[in-house]
């Protein structure tokens, strides 16, 4: 394609285009970050000490463990798959390349997340658990889940370009995955033989890990970092050659 | 002999009609019957190639291909069969406005087109005043571009795109945007970029704009090449042409 610009900066000036734009138009601004996990915490935490006592240690503490990680995979994972969709007067007039749109989309998510690490990081402190160098994996897992969320972005952003209703499914699977990622269940009421599958599955995998380096003061099991590492990469790498094939195809379609 | 900047062989475009619908159950029904999908040819065969240096115009009825023909030019389209090279940048000028956003301020869609467009950070930062200048807009540079009248927007995009150095500058139909001394401005500054040695490709309805800004001419119909040769040809030809021609519907153009 014929664009020979400065990728950095067309990235910079997207994300902060994305973040801008989402908080100009809120007059609690980044509060609204800290807000709704805080009112989900809030909620989990009644139903599930006062109507069905799970009787887990430190429980608000474990919902934000769980609740952090699948907002930013749910909110992430949508408005990459929609981002080529919403960006089409670009895709037809400016001939920069196609993926960085659904990465950029991915990554504005990113200051987001780290206000609400933040503020998980606080929570942690407050309920007794010690910083320590096993906070470091935190930026090695984060990294993979990005890495994974933006391959899989690339594959349901090309697809939701052929085939609108991809984003409805979208939206389905993350309703499914609500259930299926250990938040509000500690990883060990999960029966063995299914646990396995927990661990390949990037956004349950990632949980664990935050639960094991914030609640319980270890780091995550080398298998399950691997793991991550390895589903990461496969996606990435799949992601950016579906993209590529399907991309030739997104002027028509646009 | 140099090698010409740009050169075009054989290009091919054809659209698929009826690709318009994006549901599930649309593709599915077009993947079990498959067979006699129609299709439109937007460009047949055409070759030209283009010297440093030179001006084209590119004229033709609505729905004849131009604007086809510069997206392939731009990469924003890949041709079916043929091929373009380019030597150097593109800037494009079609629909200015693409990755302009209401709620940035004028500074900040600045620097977001600059960078969409192919721009480095220190070219965008060296080059702002200038554009702001050209625009004659520096009172409302901070202000919210949704605050902005079209003129005011318009004035913004082109001023960008014409105040950085492209090797090729295209021009799309977008000189009738500003009152007549912003367009006067304008002209001037075209005259500098072809006395500076760079090519130039513009699209346009009015003769008279051609005539002053063109040496030579392409006149598309119907996809087809009918004529290339001096301005002065083309436009005579395409003018008897059109005064003879009935007038018809004219083909869907993209």
């Amino acid at each position: 394609m014929a664009w020979h610009g400065d990728v950095k900066f067309l990235y910079k000036q997207l994300i902060l285009k994305d973040f801008k734009i989402r908080y100009r138009n809120m007059s609690l601004g980044v509060l609204w970050s800290l807000l709704n996990p805080l009112v989900m915490m809030g909620v989990l935490t009644f139903i599930f000490t006062r109507i069905f006592p799970s009787h887990q240690p430190h429980f608000p503490l474990m919902v934000l463990c769980g609740i952090i990680p699948f907002n930013f995979f749910s909110v992430a994972w949508v408005s990459g798959t929609t981002s080529v969709m919403m960006n089409a007067p670009l895709i037809k007039r400016v001939a920069v390349p196609r993926e960085v749109l659904p990465i950029s989309t991915v990554l504005s998510n990113v200051p987001h997340l780290l206000i609400q690490l933040a503020l998980l990081m606080v929570m942690a402190l407050a309920y007794g658990s010690r910083p320590g160098l096993d906070w470091l994996w935190l930026i090695v897992v984060w990294i993979l889940e990005i890495a994974f969320v933006c391959g899989l972005s690339l594959i349901f952003a090309g697809l939701n370009v052929f085939v609108q209703d991809t984003r409805y499914f979208v939206e389905s699977a993350n309703t499914v995955l609500f259930w299926m990622v250990p938040i509000f269940y500690p990883f060990s009421a999960i029966p063995p033989r299914y646990a396995g599958i927990y661990e390949i599955n990037p956004v349950a995998a990632i949980v664990l890990a935050m639960q094991n380096i914030l609640l319980q003061n270890h780091a995550p099991s080398l298998v399950l970092v691997f793991k991550l590492a390895l589903v990461s990469t496969f996606t990435i790498a799949v992601g950016h050659l579906i993209f590529r094939s399907m991309q030739r195809n997104f002027y028509q379609h646009l | 002999m140099s090698e010409p900047i740009l050169e075009c062989s054989h290009i091919w475009r054809t659209f698929k009609l009826h690709s318009g619908s994006r549901l599930l159950r649309h593709r599915i029904k077009d993947t079990l019957t498959s067979g006699n999908k129609k299709s439109f040819v937007a460009l047949r065969d055409i070759t030209f190639s283009l010297d440093e240096g030179e001006s084209l115009a590119i004229v033709g009825r609505n729905g004849a291909g131009k604007s086809t023909l510069l997206s392939v030019i731009c990469g924003l389209a890949n041709p079916d069969r043929g091929t373009v090279r380019v030597r150097g940048r593109i800037a494009p000028l079609l629909q200015l406005a693409a990755g302009f956003h209401g709620d940035l301020t004028g500074r900040e869609n600045l620097f977001l087109n600059a960078a969409l467009m192919g721009f480095s950070e220190k070219e965008t930062r060296a080059n702002q005043e200038q554009i702001i200048d050209f625009a004659g807009i520096s009172d409302f540079i901070d202000e919210p571009l949704r605050n902005y009248s079209s003129g005011m927007t318009m004035r913004l995009a082109f001023s960008i795109a014409i105040n950085v150095e492209p090797d090729i500058l295209i021009v799309d139909e977008v000189l009738a945007v500003g009152d007549e001394s912003f367009t006067k401005k304008c002209l001037t500054r075209i005259h500098e970029i072809r006395n500076a040695g760079h090519t130039f490709i513009c699209v346009s309805h009015s003769p008279a704009t051609l005539r002053m800004l063109c040496d030579r001419a392409l006149w598309l119909d119907s996809g087809e090449l009918m004529m290339e040769g001096s301005i002065k040809s083309v436009l005579d030809a395409y003018h008897l042409f059109m005064t003879q021609a009935p007038v018809e519907a004219a083909t869907p153009g993209r």
